[in-house]
């Protein structure tokens, strides 16, 4: 079984605080497309899992390229109950762009509003408003969509406790099968990167964190991986793919791909991939790579990894072999059963742990 | 006397820092026709990096040269070029003991400083001729005239016939050369006495052995003479005598009294040809040794430690390379809780310490981790005996400690008057104690303080320097021990003592000190996943802290399949800062937390 992953780097306009690859200019829109198509009938694969249409912004071409794509990947052998997810902007929805994307199978959506606020929306540089949002999601619904992601931020620049609260609140209220809650990262090669921002400090950060944690569980969502929630059975397969080391395969400029130990990336430049290049870099991880992976990507998820499946993949004792690292880091850790998880705490400095894997 | 030597002049330049020495030597150099300008590396006699970066003589230095002089004679003066730091006073005294006189160089815009006056009476001592030149007349701001007064007024030397030169522009090089053959005595010793010869310095080579400098005062010496160094009482037998070319060793038949030259004799130690020691013959060897040997003692002790614990063999090696041509460096096995395996490093001051720190960085290549310098004190016991405490790991349990004393140093420092006021403060607050002042000169003086050289260790010159805005000079010297009221200043780091940072201190600076300390390693120790309590501690009392906070959040909120390899990079690249660091229990301590003990009055 496989994963795929299918990159389209066009966006109406670029959020400020956003680092991937992606561009506001559509000239080259037909030719792109055809690259892709031509990447994918290239490849051959088992059966095929999950499908994640991301970017860049999805929704904002016109449907029909997709249609292009997800007619590419039909020679695939794909599992009957596939996770088929594509990513939406709120400001490029239209009831025929998800009338079409339904025709193609396309059977989860993952909308990004990231704030309640129109002022936080405006100083992200959002394309939409509130108000768009809350339209747009009456039409997913109407859509048959029933597997509805909705992302949002927090530690926004001007953002109060109180308005966090309010952006979970009305979240919830409209009750998508799964939440995507992050913590602002200021990327270098991003606007945000030079602006001077008003960011909550670290202790407030922290609350609204563990404050969101708690206030999801009270609304039916459970915690499965340091910034996604969801209901029971609304776990995003293609995303866990990622977290437990499965095979995936990326098309499409920049993407990226685990097929057995090498881990691959297309190249960034578009005049290229259109000419018909396609990866860029290529590296070979050792056993050392792909232990420490195992535990640093694991660990992200609520039910941490799994020390038999260590002991299936790698012949070694986790509990051994990093078992100075647990007793350091002991208030951090839970061992259990077979299992070994970070904690609430042990989430807030995960990346401190996560060194001492590589 | 004999007519060849009549022909000989053997002096030195002495000079307060900066005022022109090394200019004036590569100009004399130059001058005699040994070395064309291209073919002259800036100053030819300070040959080490190190010396050329910061300005001074490391080193002493030998060349010889020869000049026609205005009575048509050639006449052959041998230059031996001295240390120009208090540490290295001893072997200045050496150098100088095998001159027969000393060209003072004073800067004609600064005048008179404290190494002048340190190194006239150092001159003075040897009972060298001294011929005082003014230079750098050249200058906007000379003022000859003035500095003439001044050096007639503070060192009484008769100044109407001192030559009024430009080193670097060329300018009365001559009649230097007119004054040294004219007021520096000829030597005047018995070719056929026993061979009587000053050892001024030694060096290394890996191919020769240790090639000794020397003067000889009486006898001659040639290949195959057994020479015996009086001191160590060792006998070899010569190989190669020779003079000093520019850069070079020259080869000769034999060396006679009067000259300056070296010896070789397959010599594998440095050691046993002590600076200051005299060298005689075997077979006949003369009665008594020249006077003023002495063994060079630390002044200054640090504990020197690898960054890398797996360099500890490295270190070791480059050390004794070091000690090859040091005799003066001093070391022996350290082990550290904190920081491991290393080495205690005696030293003849703090320039000493640095040199040698530099050195080892550069020359070998070495991350080091320096702790902070100690002097060494007098620890009296219950039981009746006395020990000599370099390390201030090893002081005995307070109990059982009757008395400390401490260094006492008396310090000369010459200063505009403007400064006179902050210059005391600073001398107070480093518990010195006022002996005196006199104007030199209407807008300047000389200040004499008694000081503890612990409170002049760390960074006295440098903060000298900063509150004079540079106008200070300051020399010192050693004059004996104090009973002093010190205590051993712990630094607990999450409990437990780090034994590096330890340090001794009078106890009315002790609160100040671990303030500042805990303070410092406040912002030098990162943040932990857990609070980390930085106690300041004299015995079991605690003194000063400081905490430092835990980690709130160091988490990546977005990790997907295109992020993996670079967020397994950037997990690297944070180990990798961790690594570079110190464990001490379940502490990380970065390196630069050893050394900050050595700032605290930098803020």
């Amino acid at each position: 079984m496989t994963s795929l992953y299918i990159h389209i780097p066009f966006c109406k306009r670029k959020c400020l605080y956003c680092d991937f690859l992606s561009f506001t200019h559509t000239e080259c829109t037909d030719e792109y497309f055809d690259a892709l198509v031509r990447e994918i009938n290239a490849f051959d694969c088992e059966k095929v899992r999950s499908i994640f249409i991301g970017g860049g912004t999805p929704s904002f071409p016109d449907s029909g390229y997709i249609g292009k794509v997800m007619e590419a990947l039909g020679r695939y052998n794909i599992d009957k109950d596939a996770e088929i997810t594509i990513e939406a902007n709120p400001g490029t929805l239209t009831a025929h762009k998800l009338k079409a994307y339904r025709s193609y199978g396309i059977n989860r959506i993952s909308i990004g509003l990231q704030a309640w606020q129109n002022g936080l929306l405006k100083k992200l540089g959002r394309i939409h408003t509130r108000e768009v949002f809350l339209n747009n999601y009456e039409k997913v619904i109407k859509a048959g969509f029933e597997n509805i992601n909705i992302d949002i931020m927090f530690s926004l620049p001007g953002q109060t406790y109180e308005m966090w609260m309010e952006t979970l609140e009305n979240v919830t209220d409209l009750k998508p099968a799964h939440i995507s809650a992050y913590s602002l990262i200021v990327e270098e090669n991003t606007p945000f990167y030079n602006m001077e921002l008003a960011l909550p400090d670290d202790e407030t950060d922290r609350k609204m964190y563990h404050d969101a944690i708690s206030f999801l569980s009270s609304k039916g969502y459970r915690q499965y991986e340091i910034s996604n929630f969801a209901k029971e059975g609304f776990s995003s397969v293609h995303n866990c793919a990622y977290w437990q080391r499965k095979e995936y395969k990326g098309f499409g400029l920049g993407a990226a791909s685990l097929i057995g130990d090498r881990r691959t990336k297309n190249t960034e430049s578009i005049q290229a991939y259109i000419k018909g290049t396609s990866v860029a870099e290529s590296e070979k991880l050792t056993k050392a790579d792909c232990m420490a992976e195992y535990m640093f990507l694991g660990m992200r998820m609520n039910e941490g990894v799994s020390v038999s499946g260590f002991k299936k993949e790698f012949n070694e004792d986790m509990l051994i072999k990093y078992g100075s690292v647990f007793k350091k880091y002991e208030p951090f850790i839970e061992i259990e059963n077979d299992r070994v998880r970070l904690n609430e705490r042990g989430f807030d400095i995960s990346n401190m742990i996560f060194c001492e894997f590589v | 006397m004999s007519n060849r030597q009549s022909k000989i002049r053997n002096f030195s330049i002495i000079a307060h820092i900066d005022h022109g020495k090394s200019t004036l030597a590569d100009r004399l150099i130059q001058q005699s026709g040994l070395l064309t300008e291209r073919e002259m590396q800036e100053q030819v006699l300070d040959n080490m990096d190190l010396e050329r970066e910061r300005g001074i003589t490391i080193k002493a230095q030998a060349v010889r040269l020869i000049h026609k002089g205005e009575d048509g004679e050639e006449y052959t003066l041998n230059l031996i070029d001295t240390p120009g730091h208090v540490d290295f006073n001893y072997e200045v005294s050496r150098s100088l003991a095998a001159c027969d006189g000393a060209v003072l160089v004073v800067d004609a815009a600064q005048g008179v400083e404290a190494q002048t006056l340190a190194n006239v009476y150092l001159a003075l001592d040897n009972d060298l001729e001294i011929v005082p030149v003014i230079n750098k007349i050249d200058l906007p701001s000379a003022e000859p005239e003035r500095v003439k007064a001044e050096i007639e007024d503070i060192i009484g030397l008769d100044c109407s016939e001192a030559p009024l030169i430009s080193a670097k522009a060329n300018i009365g090089i001559d009649d230097v050369f007119n004054k040294i053959i004219s007021n520096i005595p000829a030597p005047s010793g018995d070719e056929n006495a026993p061979l009587k010869a000053l050892i001024f310095d030694s060096f290394y080579d890996s191919y020769k052995g240790v090639i000794v400098f020397m003067r000889i005062f009486d006898g001659s010496i040639k290949k195959g003479t057994k020479v015996k160094f009086m001191a160590t009482n060792k006998v070899f037998e010569t190989v190669e005598v020779g003079v000093f070319g520019p850069g070079q060793f020259l080869p000769v038949e034999e060396l006679k009294a009067g000259d300056v030259g070296y010896l070789t004799a397959s010599i594998k130690n440095v050691r046993d040809t002590r600076i200051g020691d005299t060298v005689t013959t075997a077979d006949d060897p003369v009665k008594e040794a020249l006077p003023g040997y002495k063994k060079v003692n630390s002044m200054v002790y640090c504990g020197i430690f690898p960054a890398d614990g797996s360099k500890y063999g490295d270190l070791r090696d480059a050390l004794e390379k070091l000690q090859l041509n040091d005799a003066a460096l001093k070391f022996e096995a350290e082990t550290s809780v904190a920081l491991g395996f290393g080495f205690r490093c005696g030293f003849l001051g703090l320039l000493h310490l640095e040199i040698v720190q530099e050195r080892l960085e550069r020359e070998y290549n070495l991350d080091l981790i320096t702790t902070a310098p100690s002097v060494i004190y007098k620890v009296y016991l219950t039981d009746g005996t006395q020990i000599e405490l370099s390390n201030p790991t090893d002081l005995p349990d307070v109990t059982t400690i009757v008395k400390m004393e401490e260094p006492i140093v008396r310090a000369e420092i010459i200063l505009p008057s403007e400064y006179i006021g902050t210059i005391m403060e600073l001398c107070q607050q480093r518990r010195g104690e006022y002996e005196g002042m006199e104007y030199i000169e209407e807008t300047r003086a000389v200040l004499t303080y008694k000081l503890p050289l612990n409170e002049i260790i760390y960074d006295f010159f440098d903060v000298l320097k900063s509150r004079s805005r540079g106008y200070a000079s300051f020399d010192y010297e050693l004059i004996g021990y104090e009973p002093s009221r010190l205590v051993k200043l712990d630094i607990l780091v999450n409990r437990e003592i780090v034994d590096a940072l330890s340090f001794i201190v009078h106890e009315d600076s002790a609160q100040e000190k671990g303030r500042k300390m805990a303070e410092k390693l406040k912002k030098e120790i990162p943040r932990h996943q857990f609070e980390i309590p930085i106690q300041a501690a004299i015995g079991n009392k605690i003194i000063a802290r400081e905490t430092i906070s835990a980690v709130r959040k160091d988490v990546l909120a977005k990790c997907y399949g295109g992020d993996i390899t670079r967020k397994r990079k950037l997990l690297e690249k944070q180990k990798e800062g961790k690594k570079r660091m110190r464990q001490i229990g379940s502490i990380e301590v970065p390196q630069a937390a050893f050394m900050s003990v050595l700032k605290l009055d930098e803020e």
